[in-house]
């Protein structure tokens, strides 16, 4: 992220189960420009309120080795300047009209935004469209920002053991594959990176045919369009936009185990990460049933089953969960964590832990704790219309993870279809040791051995 | 029974960039006052409660108290226990959660229409008859001590405690509300009961709801709810000023970064000063990259990821603060730059460019803070505690229009006073030593 946002929460989890994503399709559109950028359009007239988003198939993940970073690095470098909009103008004209804009880099993306009256859609998207292909770089700028990304890692990584235990998890999880690289990259290469390494990503990823443009909110869709027309239609396409095919991973074939210590962890925790498959074009049924399995695992502290079995049962955790965040272009990973509960030991309740795992493989899924999961996924539907912001991030994000938006539509009823037999298969093929990475956490000088 | 009286305050305001929003007043015929916003496009309602006086409340000995008693509204009430709560919860997919702050104890609630008043029995259960299961107190106790611990090994944690100790000593805002590892130990279920009887009372009530309901529905229901409840509770405490005697405090501690906190006194909602003030606070630290200290520390310098101040209004404190974290060996150096602009805008105040910028974009911004029918129960019962008349969002813009850069300047002259900026550092910030 360009600027800070605060409380940033570092969980022990990559990332939260995400119970449902998608609107009522009466109220998303969509279109093509001729030079290859796709456009959606959410509508919600609730309010004169407008969220206008670029992502581009560019993320972390698309680096060339020995470059980490530089796709974060050209997220802050875009907002320097062109020859129309220049001296980091562009958040100043947005401040000027009440909005507010920032953007974002994960391992599959990055992404802009402003938010702001509907009636000032034109202006940003004039100034968004400009920054894709005009975007001029001093050596100043990139000497004074590269300073702002090394202490944007000190604040968010470096100063956090949790967050840099988490960084060695990813690159042991991953033998092959960049998404064991971190998205904000390795410091003496981020130390390293250069005006030119910021040109040529830049002029490699941004155009429109590796661009999607989402508008939500108070908005006429024909509107929408005729404004991408003028603006974005004009823009020239990169040749150089090939499929995104990654270095792949190699099977798995053996349990990886890391013992992190640091002065500054005050609570040791168990982690565990397995290699999982991710939502795929045409294909989101095993993911919908991994979403269901984190969730009847982990997803309430009071009746999911590692909280029951850990914390309310055996007594042995302060808490335990599980995480899977389902979109993603490549495999992605399932996590579970427990924080045991004082004079417990990480392998007592590492063991604790998987013994839940087998009572649900042997047992299988209590109806009644499906059932309930189920009815809040329909619930979520209705909630989730009340912020068409989140609704945007779910398409953006699912859009540059290789699905579509009839992937987008049908994700609702996949999750609906989850039968308990599909979580159990999910379950049995992808809770195995050999594709996971298991992490102790704990404070220097008060480590544990393996039993 | 008198008629339940229906909008005897009516506002409706619209601004260049805002959906009508039509707040109304309404008395249940029981009296319990609220606000709320009719919008019935999507079948749910949000329903905030906020009690006045939160963790501020504790008594002296039992500091901790209202915090642990908040978690454990969720823990169990009448029949259900922990768990058979969690999953009625479930069942009724209604979103319900409690907490609670320094100047209150929150109730924040989603529920779908189909199923709005199994909700509202549920929630009802919670507030006036929650079990305080031993089990459940000694688990909860565990994950706060947990919590507890962390903060101690935590660089921003260990920062705002040290200010916030040094800024209001024994007074309830100078200490965590979590409580000591001490203290939330030995909190009893008696504790719980004293702790809920002194915060939840009808006397300090604020509700606001948005969504699928009517004056009439949203009336019952919060008879229903909160008639139970006991009319008063314990007072509140008094107000405190905070110390800021200029001056750096270190807190060595090993981590890359330091992490910096800095203040000196605030203004007060309802003094004239204020709006001056807001905007220039804006000017000063507000969150954009025009602002002064973003682009002299960060922009110009880069010497940190972000850097922000703001005004801090609690309800019985007034301050000024602000916050960043740099590099060790850059930090004093963005100590000095923060102390430079700090004695710069006091003495030349700002530009008319500057201030014509801020106030565009808070005006220009404030319309869209109303977005969501969540956001807008959050606002609406904020405004409540804060004493905002219920017009207040349609002339809250022409507060900030009539700000001009005479008054700003001269608020930035009589009310910055770089001479009692005080600091409190977390890290082995380089080239900085404890004065205080």
């Amino acid at each position: 992220m360009l600027r800070l946002s605060c409380g940033l929460a570092l969980g022990l989890l990559a990332a939260p189960a995400a119970l449902c994503t998608a609107a009522f399709a009466d109220e998303v559109t969509s279109f093509m420009l001729d030079n290859g950028m796709q456009a959606v359009v959410i509508e919600d007239h609730r309010a004169p309120v407008v969220t206008h988003m670029v992502w581009y198939r560019a993320g972390s993940a698309d680096e060339k080795r020995g470059k980490s970073g530089i796709a974060h690095f050209l997220e802050h470098l875009m907002f320097k300047g062109t020859k129309d909009v220049p001296d980091g103008q562009f958040s100043q004209i947005v401040e000027a009209q009440g909005g507010y804009d920032n953007a974002f880099t994960t391992d599959d993306h990055t992404a802009y935004f402003q938010r702001l009256a509907a009636d000032r859609l034109e202006l940003v998207m004039k100034m968004e469209a400009d920054r894709m292909r005009n975007l001029t770089l001093t050596e100043d700028d990139v000497t004074t920002e590269r300073q702002v990304i090394l202490e944007e890692r000190a604040q968010r990584i470096d100063s956090s053991p949790e967050a840099l235990f988490s960084e060695q998890m990813d690159a042991a999880q991953y033998l092959n594959h960049p998404y064991g690289t971190p998205t904000i990259g390795w410091r003496s290469e981020m130390e390293a990176l250069t005006r030119q390494d910021a040109l040529d990503w830049y002029g490699h990823y941004y155009a429109p045919n590796d661009a999607i443009l989402i508008v939500a909110g108070d908005v006429d869709p024909a509107q929408v369009r005729a404004l991408a027309e003028k603006y974005y239609g004009p823009l020239a396409p990169s040749d150089g936009i090939a499929d995104r095919v990654r270095p792949a991973e190699p099977p798995q074939l053996a349990e990886r185990r890391l013992m992190f210590s640091d002065p500054n962890i005050s609570q040791p925790y168990v982690t565990r990460r397995y290699l999982a498959p991710e939502r795929d074009h045409g294909d989101q049924a095993e993911a919908a049933a991994l979403v269901c399995l984190a969730a009847l695992l982990g997803g309430n502290a009071q009746t999911s089953l590692l909280s029951r079995a850990l914390t309310f049962e055996q007594k042995m955790a302060v808490s335990a969960g599980a995480g899977y965040d389902p979109t993603s272009l490549d495999d992605t990973t399932f996590g579970l964590y427990a924080v045991p509960a004082p004079g417990v030991s990480l392998a007592t309740v590492e063991a604790a832990m998987d013994k839940v795992l087998d009572d649900l493989l042997r047992n299988g899924v209590d109806p009644a704790q499906f059932a309930r999961l189920k009815t809040q996924m329909k619930a979520e539907l209705i909630y989730r219309r009340d912020n068409v912001g989140d609704l945007a991030e779910d398409y953006g994000a699912a859009l540059t993870s290789g699905l579509t938006i009839e992937d987008v539509e049908a994700w609702p009823d996949a999750l609906q279809n989850v039968t308990a037999e599909d979580v159990i298969n999910a379950a049995r093929k992808v809770l195995d040791r050999r594709h996971a990475v298991t992490g102790w956490a704990m404070r220097t000088g008060a480590e544990e051995k393996l039993p | 029974m008198i008629r339940f009286l229906f909008a005897a305050v009516f506002c409706v305001f619209a601004l260049p960039a805002a959906a009508e929003v039509k707040i109304a007043e309404i008395t249940s015929p029981g009296g319990i006052k609220a606000w709320l916003v009719e919008e019935h496009g999507i079948p749910f309602t949000a329903l905030e409660l906020r009690f006045r006086g939160g963790t501020s409340l504790d008594a002296p000995d039992k500091r901790g108290a209202v915090m642990l008693m908040a978690a454990l509204l969720e823990e169990g009430a009448d029949g259900l226990d922990s768990r058979g709560f969690a999953e009625r919860r479930e069942e009724l997919a209604a979103r319900i959660g409690f907490d609670a702050n320094a100047d209150a104890v929150t109730v924040s609630v989603q529920m779908l229409t189909e199923n709005r008043d199994e909700v509202v029995k549920l929630l009802k259960s919670a507030l006036t008859n929650p079990r305080f299961d031993q089990d459940a107190i000694d688990r909860v106790k565990g994950q706060i001590q947990s919590i507890i611990h962390s903060h101690a090994a935590s660089p921003d944690d260990i920062a705002r405690e040290t200010m916030d100790a040094a800024l209001y000593g024994d007074h309830p805002y100078g200490s965590s509300d979590l409580g000591t590892a001490e203290s939330a130990a030995a909190l009893t279920r008696d504790d719980l009961l004293a702790a809920r009887a002194a915060t939840m009372a009808r006397d300090r009530l604020y509700v606001s709801a948005v969504g699928d309901i009517t004056g009439e529905e949203l009336g019952k229901l919060l008879d229903g709810l909160l008639g139970d409840l006991p009319a008063t509770g314990a007072p509140l405490p008094a107000p405190v000023t905070p110390a800021f005697p200029g001056g750096v405090t270190v807190v060595p501690f090993d981590t890359p970064q330091s992490v910096i906190l800095f203040g000196q006194p605030g203004v007060p909602w309802k003094n004239p000063d204020y709006y001056p003030a807001y905007v220039l606070n804006q000017i000063l630290g507000g969150g954009g990259f025009t602002a002064r200290l973003m682009t002299e520390v960060r922009e110009k310098r880069g010497l940190t990821y972000g850097v922000s101040t703001n005004l801090v209004n609690m309800d019985l404190a007034d301050s000024w603060q602000g916050s960043l974290a740099s590099s060790n060996d850059k930090a004093g150096e963005a100590v000095k730059v923060i102390r430079d602009v700090w004695a710069d805008v006091a003495a030349k105040g700002v530009t008319e460019a500057e201030l014509e910028a801020a106030k565009t974009y808070m005006t220009g911004s404030y319309p869209l803070r109303f977005d969501g029918n969540d956001n807008i129960a959050r606002i609406l019962v904020g405004m409540q505690m804060d004493g905002f008349p219920i017009d207040y969002p349609a002339h809250r813009n022409d507060k900030i229009a009539a700000v001009t850069l005479e008054d700003v300047n001269r608020v930035a002259r009589e009310r910055m006073r770089p001479d009692r900026l005080t600091f409190t550092v977390v890290g082995h910030p380089v080239g900085l030593e404890s004065t205080n």
